[in-house]
């Protein structure tokens, strides 16, 4: 028999066919199936049996559009895909709509394809999905671009013509900094330039339809890129822990010590597995091969990480920039917020500002509040924690998203971290080998000056129980009493310190987590800090105080909800009740009262001012030094 | 990479990315060469395991030898196998032609099981080339309440951003084998020594290239008794492959309704 190494297996090259409705996309289509011998037995019989039907003249569009509906309107609704041969290799075909509203299903197509062949009617010359689809291409990356003007022989294979359409094309592609790699002049209907070049325009010397497609090249070179391997599962289905992936550039091999992020884990690969287990095990993998590597070590590693090298690793950040092409029903709003998907990432993004809005006709930008379905704008997304991605003009298969609003992916975008920094520094500990020094004044001395101890006095208790005024309230009457003490308010430090944490269990433990760190440095630099925070979960309270053991007070500020529900200052409890918020505490999430609280307040049963005086001798009794000198005397 | 390589990478990609984003999925095993393909993939993608249950939406008009070849693979691929019988063609909508109102037994059955195993994603080994509205078809494919296809309103699809939302009630198609021919299949299958039902090889003059219910499933004539004969048939040959198929070609719409109501 013949052999079958896997050198007879052909190589593979997608080509999407795009262009303005009625230039002629399928009609090429089936043209060069028709003159490649790529169609199956009767396949033209069945055309014509179809046309007839219909009343139609001989319509090759009936190849691809295969639903009833695009055969009764003779338009192509969806994308499909058909597969054809030259000598050199096998293709397939992406035919994509030409009509503006199944532009979702013309991106679907191209975004599929290696390289692209924009056709232009030669006798309208170009209209608006012309420029649309160009743009798209170079947005979606396709860099191969062949366009293809088609119908000559209705313009009576004009050089002239040809030239102006030509001219007028390249100059839109070479605003948006690209090369169309060919410009070519043809007649689908008549076979004229698609598979040898044609006797009817001696005066055109360059390729044909398909010379012109064998001279792309079928496969990226992102094997050659910084190593991306965004991780897609972790299996344990029997002894091994397998990291599950696919590799979206660069290369790994056994041995190597690789980075997670952004968890910014480190751990080298042990193996890289593969099924059946007679197969001998890899040493090396490059881009596009989905692999199961084990690890050295057991660290957590889950969905979302991307491993890469310690040098090169991904831009850490929680906010970039995109140009962005939005196919959703409902318009794109500034101060929404939809889900990113991003490799594997997923993750709730906010539309922080709408720059421009783009007009892909003569590429001017415009301001704009909303972007509607079609259009293309650019964008500030930010997300509530932090992503590791890259610039798509770096690395594109980790440079771009998709926006999911509601169940329906609704837009895609590219990245861009012009103006903004990479914030890997910003957040990564990765300090070993470090030593606590003393500091050198004591808080003896600094009480001594001050006339008062440094502390934390800790308020918890429901949204409206009064933390807040109490706190402001206090500070005032301590303030005035010669003391040095400041409040931390929830709501302040969320718009600054804390800006990047949501109201997640895990978010409000860091929020927390956080607060105490910085209570105990105001409390150890001498002053008496206030805290003003809900602070639901007894483990973070007990966290906090961890921080400042020595002199860390928890106060109870005591009202029920129906209380604080009935004051409810922020109009809070009515948007919890409404659903708008979730995991409200005391609403639907847990309140944890204090086990030992250093002094309950209770704000339903007195009066503000009553409570202030609570307070005041509390605070006296423990912080001065004055009182505790006279109690002492 | 060559070609084959990737495919099965891309394939082993969707499978795991279904496997992740949905919680109960199954995998159709109609017994022929492109789901056995898709269970080496599986197997492939999760090293030796298939973490899921294999469905064979069974119409009880089989080929014996395709019995016989799921009671050996069951075991010998070590699968979960959930069998569904269809119901009887009395209870099926009479307007439809002959022979696709016996292929849509096989749909009433798909939603039986999906009745039964409340499975919000179903892994099912079409392709591409095989049937022009499977050309049109999405990864990821949502389907409705009563598990039909909305092709006028199909999600967007690209960068291998898959559609992984979807309203409670309603369930995925999963196609990991979309982008492959049935050049491609063969090819595998022989690279890959996947076993296969011998119904495919020819026997005096005629031989089987896709498999259904036996009494609208019809041979085409070739010589071709060996993997590497098909291999070099299918280069040569212009006979599309379903055309042994009965349901496919009774009405010109017959297969686009079949697949709106839910047919794969």
């Amino acid at each position: 028999m013949t052999q079958h190494s896997d050198s007879a297996v052909r190589d593979l090259l997608r080509i999407v066919i795009v262009g303005h409705v009625d230039h002629g996309k399928s009609t090429l289509v089936g043209r060069l199936l028709h003159d490649t011998n790529s169609l199956p037995l009767g396949k033209v019989e069945e055309i014509r049996a179809m046309s007839e039907r219909r009343g139609m003249p001989f319509e090759y569009a009936f190849l691809m559009d295969a639903l009833q509906a695009e055969r009764d309107q003779g338009i192509t609704i969806d994308t499909s895909q058909i597969w054809f041969k030259s000598g050199k290799r096998n293709y397939v075909i992406i035919d994509a709509p030409g009509h503006k509203e199944f532009l979702k299903n013309m991106i679907t197509g191209a975004a599929q394809s290696d390289a692209a062949l924009l056709i232009i009617d030669a006798v309208e010359g170009v209209r608006e999905q012309s420029r649309r689809h160009g743009y798209l291409l170079h947005l979606l990356g396709i860099r191969q671009v062949a366009v293809a003007i088609n119908k000559m022989d209705l313009v009576n294979y004009s050089e002239a013509r040809f030239h102006e359409i030509s001219r007028e094309y390249r100059a839109y592609l070479t605003e948006l900094g690209v090369q169309p790699t060919f410009i070519l002049p043809v007649s689908a209907r008549e076979g004229e330039n698609i598979v040898s070049r044609s006797a009817a325009m001696p005066w055109y010397d360059g390729p044909s339809v398909v010379g012109a497609l064998d001279s792309f090249v079928s496969e990226p070179l992102s094997s050659n890129l910084p190593l991306r391997l965004p991780v897609q599962d972790v299996y344990k289905f029997d002894e091994r822990r397998l990291i599950a992936g696919r590799i979206e550039s660069g290369r790994v091999s056994v041995g190597d010590e690789i980075l997670f992020s952004p968890s910014n884990k480190t751990a080298r690969v042990k193996s890289l597995e593969v099924w059946p287990a007679t197969l001998a095990q890899p040493a090396q993998a490059v881009a596009g091969y989905s692999v199961a590597l084990t690890l050295d070590e057991q660290i957590f590693v889950e969905r979302g990480d991307t491993i890469s090298h310690i040098a090169n690793a991904p831009i850490e950040t929680d906010v970039f920039r995109a140009r962005l092409f939005w196919l959703g029903h409902e318009p794109l709003t500034t101060g929404k917020s939809y889900k990113l998907k991003l490799n594997t990432t997923e993750t709730q993004v906010q539309v922080q500002k709408i720059e421009a809005v783009i007009d892909t006709g003569d590429l001017s930008s415009a301001p704009a509040l909303q972007v509607e379905r079609n259009q293309v704008a650019e964008l500030v997304l930010r997300s509530r924690r932090m992503l590791a991605l890259d610039a798509f003009n770096d690395k594109p298969a980790t440079g771009r998203f998709v926006l999911v609003d509601e169940y329906d992916i609704a837009g895609g975008g590219i990245i861009s971290m012009e103006g903004y920094a990479d914030q890997r520094q910003l957040i990564t500990q990765r300090s070993t080998n470090i030593v606590k020094l003393d500091q050198g004044i004591s808080d003896e001395e600094r009480a001594r000056m001050n006339g008062h101890r440094g502390g934390v006095i800790w308020f918890t208790g429901l949204s409206g129980a009064g933390k807040s005024t109490l706190s402001m309230e206090l500070e005032r009457r301590l303030f005035a009493n010669g003391y040095s003490v400041y409040v931390l308010d929830g709501d302040n430090i969320r718009f600054g310190l804390n800006a990047n944490l949501g109201f997640s269990p895990e978010d409000r433990s860091e929020n927390i987590r956080r607060v105490g760190e910085v209570a105990a440095l105001f409390a150890r630099a001498g002053m008496i800090a206030l805290t003003a925070f809900i602070s639901p979960y007894r483990s973070d309270r007990d966290r906090a105080r961890a921080a400042m053991p020595e002199r860390f007070h928890e106060i109870y500020v005591q009202a029920d909800v129906q209380t604080c529900e009935s004051r409810d200052p922020k109009g809070l409890y009515q948007k919890a009740r409404r659903g708008e918020i979730r995991d409200f505490t005391g609403i639907s999430a847990p309140y944890e009262e204090p086990e030992n609280p250093g002094l309950v307040v209770d704000t339903a049963a007195h009066s503000i001012d009553e409570c202030v005086e609570q307070l005041i001798t509390y605070v006296e009794a423990n912080f001065s030094l004055r009182t505790v000198g006279r109690k002492a005397g | 990479m060559n070609h084959l390589d990737q495919l099965e990478n891309k394939s082993v990609y969707i499978l795991r990315e279904a496997f992740n984003r949905l919680d109960k999925i199954g995998m159709l095993w109609s017994l022929g060469k492109d789901s056995n393909v898709m269970i080496w993939l599986a197997k492939k993608a999760f090293l030796g395991q298939v973490p899921f249950p294999v469905v064979h939406v069974d119409t009880g008009k089989k080929f014996r030898e395709m019995y016989e070849f799921r009671d050996r693979y069951v075991k010998e691929w070590g699968l979960t196998l959930i069998r569904e019988t269809c119901p009887p063609i009395e209870e099926i909508d009479p307007s439809l032609p002959v022979a696709a109102r016996s292929a849509a037994r096989k749909t009433a059955g798909l939603k039986k099981v999906l009745d039964k195993e409340k499975f919000n994603g179903l892994i099912a080994g079409i392709r591409r080339d095989e049937q022009a509205t499977r050309a049109k078809e999405r990864v990821f494919s949502p389907r409705g309440q009563e598990g039909q296809w909305d092709f006028r309103d199909q999600p967007p699809e690209f960068w291998d951003q898959y559609k992984t939302d979807y309203p409670p009630g309603t369930h995925l198609r999963i196609h990991p084998l979309l982008h492959w021919t049935e050049l491609d299949i063969w090819q595998y299958s022989l690279r890959e020594n996947i076993p296969t039902i011998s119904l495919y090889y020819a026997k005096d003059g005629k031989r089987y290239r896709s498999l259904g219910d036996e009494d609208i499933t019809f041979p085409v004539a070739s010589n071709a008794s060996t993997i590497e004969d098909i291999i070099i048939e299918l280069q040569t040959t212009n006979v599309s492959e379903r055309s042994g198929r009965a349901m496919d070609h009774e009405a010109e719409d017959a297969f686009e309704r079949l697949r709106a109501d839910g047919y794969l």
